[in-house]
């Protein structure tokens, strides 16, 4: 494929895929197609949805999709799965739950594995929907399990963010609520037609009372049985609630700005990451530096100062 | 570079029997691949289209009832048909090794029957994945 | 012997092996103790806990006289092709001495769809008979007597639909159907845990099977509504403990559906079977078939509060290991079918199936299912396992294994009621999961050499290809979807389609019984695909729940 992004910009779905896989495994090329993508930006609304293990996020962001798709919306979706820390493998199952929007046009779902890297899956997540809002998607949805602080990061790079939640997690709801109420602006229960459910709602919603601050919005506590389809339809207008309440209240701005900041940062760290991976690791020189520190020739401060100038120069 | 071998695991056809392809989906994962692993009664169509969403360097793909011959070249031909060309494209199940030219002729690179350590399978990607 | 001279002598025994391990190390890898003796079953009370044959809780078996009786039914399970090949093979089978029928369905029928749907290509008449509507199911019963004979149907999410289509043959030959005899698997639980042959979600799925068992119990009482099976549970990869554990949980939540749809619990319970698989491990099994009958039993008096003796006897069906039959040296398949059937015989059950030696390879040939046929009668006739009831019970070993395998599987029971039931544990991916897990563990102790398989990861050789292997011509599905397309313009469509618009409505309506709408609907030859559209419509779709 002679040039990835041109061919995603025409509509090649193929192109789009390969895009992802080059920013994925951090290909040469990924900077350069990035770079022609990003004009064609900023247009999708991207949506977040967390939760622990067995909340039914898969199968809700399913049925998310296809009301999105019956109001002729196109949709993208990445869902990420943990990548195992033994073997460095992972089994990407999301994408199971979705079968029957493979073959919708309208639809595009890629999953992908933590990988485990250094902070670099936020920015890489959040280049795989920006090269999705390139393609054309209007709504995107992150999809990821767990609140840990990688999963914040991810769902930062959203407009909206879902929580997910189901009844009879026990304790575990105390444990995760600073989390969630944290990046929540919308709570889905889902499989509320199991005991419990009446009960995690009056505890989020005290959660909430007792979160103090008055805020401008409250985060709406939704009903679900996405695997009835019952609570998708109100879902969908919630998210077009928020969404209209944030670009009114100039929040989306505010919200796109700190996150086009976040990112450059990102971007900038793992750069210099990756600087230091080429020319120092991979090149042995961190051995001798380390050897001559160990042997109080010279000081790390020192040392750290004179990469960074020669970074720089 | 941070690459990993990315397969598609696959039951085509209406065949329920999947304890071969999840013990083959979990020794994937525990060989360091990412597997996408998509469930029963999957179509060609769907298989090669996620296929091709997935960006995946192997389909592996279980059929115990009998219908490899009819299914498994449909899916080489549609996943070559998304522009998929080096996708490394397996077979396994209960096949009869008379069968196992024709699959082959048809773009199978390997086929593995019952009783194949999955480290076995895991080696024959390693060694032909592209 | 007392038991503290047992204990004694116990200890002097050790002291020796101490001593012999110095100069013969013991192979590696088994689970078992060296020796069993008296102290390993001072628990077990023999009245409550072993007993006899036909008094709860039927450890020792359901009937007073077992095969000194009778045989077991020896029930081959058979069917590929159309009809018309299958209906020859049947009659192959019972001129050669088979006492039973069992029919295989291709998956096309035992997913609901008809032969010419998109979605069958390459499945046709592959894994079974393929049953498009009332039409083959005449042929495929041509000149058999369905008052003779007793026929078992592999057939689950739509199993209304086939038993329907079986009282209808019988309506044509005259038999009425309160003498139909037989068995449908109808266990859809198992479906979403391991097999995958579902359609509908939990809940219809639930009603269609107490609707089975409603209407049976007034109009076809001599039919088993239900094998409530542990085969595949175990072929999916699990133990024997999780194998009874897992189906008992299933057939508590049938019970509890169909006592919640109002029926009483003696109305129905006597016509529950189950199926269990015969593995490799000879003496686990016959434990495990032991335990599954105690187990039972006391589930059905202690928490349904059954009165009638029947409804506590855990009658089953058995099927040796598919899963453990090898491609490789296939021959020694007939040995390892022996063995599993002598299990099953010796842990007393009510009728067999055995697998064909070249199964691991294609469906079997009639010479293969010949010889399977004849591992049973040689068991059933030589061997002398059936002359005695359960020869086993006494046996240190076997009896603590049988307490073993019952508290284990007691312990997964607890858990899964603990989470709400079997429908909510499969819905959670707990069953699933709990399979996958021995199923990988099996797989990794055959790759580490921990297990042995002989002629797969040990003593194996070099051997050429199999030759005279059972090949389903690929015009199958040509030939069935003209047939079909033939009988559709000759029927009385409007019938058809007002049957339909009936079912249609039951479905709709909760409280409605479906099988005489089904019945009705089978009659007019609507096609089996068009009856599960209509049911696909009202109920939705299961979405399978996959945790690796």
């Amino acid at each position: 494929m002679e040039d990835i992004a041109q061919e995603l910009l025409n509509g090649s779905r193929l192109a789009l895929s390969r895009a992802i896989t080059a920013i994925e495994n951090e290909y040469d090329n990924a900077t350069a197609i990035m770079k022609k993508l990003y004009p064609h930006t900023g247009h999708a609304y991207v949506l977040g949805i967390t939760g622990p293990p067995g909340a039914g996020k898969s199968t809700l962001t399913d049925k998310l999709a296809k009301e999105y798709r019956k109001q002729g919306k196109t949709v993208g979706i990445v869902a990420i799965d943990p990548t195992s820390p033994f073997s460095g493998g992972a089994i990407l199952g999301d994408r199971i739950r979705m079968n029957s929007l493979t073959l919708d046009e309208g639809v595009f779902i890629r999953s992908m594995g933590t990988r485990g890297s250094l902070g670099g899956l936020s920015h890489k997540t959040a280049d795989a929907v920006k090269a999705m809002d390139a393609f054309g998607m209007d709504v995107i949805f992150v999809e990821t399990v767990g609140v840990g602080q990688s999963e914040v990061d991810i769902v930062k790079a959203a407009d909206t963010t879902m929580v997910v939640l189901i009844p009879g997690m026990g304790d575990d709801i105390q444990a995760i609520k600073a989390g969630i109420l944290e990046i929540g602006d919308i709570f889905a229960i889902n499989k509320a037609d199991h005991d419990g459910a009446d009960k995690l709602v009056t505890e989020l919603n005290m959660m909430l009372d007792l979160d103090g601050v008055m805020k401008e919005w409250r985060p709406p506590i939704i009903k679900a049985v996405a695997n009835q389809n019952i609570g998708v339809t109100e879902l969908v207008e919630t998210f077009k609630k928020h969404h209209d309440h944030i670009v009114s209240s100039g929040q989306l701005t505010q919200r796109r700005t700190e996150r086009t900041k976040n990112e450059m940062l990102d971007l900038l760290s793992s750069n210099i990451g990756s600087y230091i991976t080429r020319n120092i690791v991979d090149t042995g020189k961190i051995d001798k530096m380390v050897e001559d520190i160990k042997a109080h020739k010279i000081d790390p401060y020192t040392v750290v100062s004179e990469i960074l100038q020669n970074m720089l120069k | 570079m941070d690459k990993r071998i990315r397969v598609l695991v696959a039951k085509p056809g209406l065949d329920g029997h999947d304890r071969g392809a999840k013990v083959v989906a979990r020794a994937l994962r525990d060989a360091g691949f990412e597997v996408v692993y998509t469930g029963l009664r999957q179509t060609p169509e769907q298989i090669a289209e996620a296929a091709m969403q997935e960006d995946v360097n192997v389909v592996a793909m279980s059929i115990l009832s009998g219908a490899h011959p009819h299914l498994f070249p449909k899916v080489v031909d549609l996943v070559r048909g998304k522009g998929m060309k080096d996708c490394l494209i397996i077979g396994g199940g209960v096949i009869p090794e008379g069968d196992i030219p024709a699959l082959k002729a048809a773009g199978i690179a390997e086929v593995f029957t019952p009783g194949t350590p999955t480290g076995k399978i895991v080696e024959f990607i390693k060694t032909n994945v592209k | 012997m007392s038991n503290e001279k047992i204990q004694a002598e116990l200890e002097k025994y050790e002291a020796n092996v101490a001593k012999a391990l110095a100069k013969f190390p013991e192979r590696k890898n088994i689970p078992e103790q060296r020796l069993y003796t008296p102290l390993d079953i001072q628990g077990d009370d023999y009245a409550d806990e072993i007993s006899f044959p036909g008094v709860y809780p039927y450890t020792r078996g359901v009937q007073p006289t077992m095969y000194r009786g009778r045989f077991w039914t020896m029930r081959m399970y058979a069917g590929f092709s159309t009809a018309e090949e299958s209906n020859k093979r049947y009659r192959y089978l019972i001129e050669s001495g088979a006492t039973g029928l069992s029919c295989a369905f291709d998956l096309p029928t035992q997913i609901g769809y008809d032969s010419d749907d998109p979605i069958s290509e390459g499945e046709v008449g592959k894994v079974g008979v393929a049953i498009d509507s009332l039409a083959d199911m005449e042929v495929l019963f041509d000149k058999i007597d369905l008052g003779k004979v007793s026929t078992s149907m592999t057939i689950n999410a739509p199993a209304s639909v086939l038993l329907a289509m079986y009282i209808a043959v019988g309506e044509k030959q005259g038999v009425p159907a309160d003498q139909l005899k037989g068995t449908i698997q109808n266990d859809i639980l198992k479906e979403y845990a391991a097999r995958g042959t579902y359609i509908f979600p939990p809940r219809p799925s639930m009603r269609l099977i107490t609707n089975i068992f409603a209407y049976c119990s007034k109009n076809v009482p001599k039919w088993n509504t239900i094998s409530i099976s542990g085969y595949h549970i175990r072929e999916a990869g699990s133990t024997a403990a999780q194998e009874i554990a897992f189906t008992i949980a299933d057939g508590i939540a049938y019970c509890e559906a169909a006592i919640k749809a109002g029926l009483d619990v003696d109305s129905f319970a006597g016509r529950l079977s189950f199926f269990w698989n015969a593995h490799n491990n000879v003496l686990e099994e016959v434990a495990k078939f032991r335990a599954s009958r105690r187990i039972w039993a006391k589930v059905m008096k202690e928490r349904f509060h059954a009165q009638k003796a029947k409804s506590m006897m855990l009658r089953f069906h058995t099927q040796t290991a598919g899963s453990m039959l090898t491609a490789q040296q296939p021959n020694n398949n007939i040995v390892r079918v022996a063995l599993q059937t002598a299990a099953a015989v010796m842990g007393g059950t009510q009728s067999l199936h055995t697998n064909s030696r070249d199964e691991a390879l294609a469906l079997p040939t009639a010479e293969a299912v010949m010889i399977a046929l004849r591992t049973q009668q040689i068991v059933a006739y030589e061997s002398g396992l059936a002359d005695v009831i359960d020869p086993l019970a006494g046996s240190y070993y076997v009896e603590a294994m049988t307490d073993r395998i019952e508290k284990e599987a007691m312990e997964y029971i607890q858990k899964i009621d603990d989470m709400g039931g079997a429908v909510d544990a499969i819905e959670k991916g707990y069953i699933q999961k709990e399979i996958q897990d021995s199923a990988y563990k099996w797989q990794m102790d055959v790759e580490s050499g921990a297990k042995t398989i002989v002629g797969v990861n040990k003593f194996q050789i070099e051997e050429e290809p199999p030759k005279g292997l059972l090949r389903v011509d690929a015009s199958v599905g040509v030939k069935q979807t003209a047939q079909l397309h033939e009988m559709k313009a000759k029927r009385d469509n409007a019938a058809v389609q007002k049957a339909l618009t009936d079912l249609k409505t039951a479905c709709e309506d909760e409280n409605e019984n479906l099988m005489p709408h089904i019945l009705n609907a089978v009659r007019t030859y609507a096609t089996l695909g068009e009856i599960c559209g209509v049911m696909r419509k009202v109920f939705g779709e299961y979405e399978a729940h996959v945790s690796l």
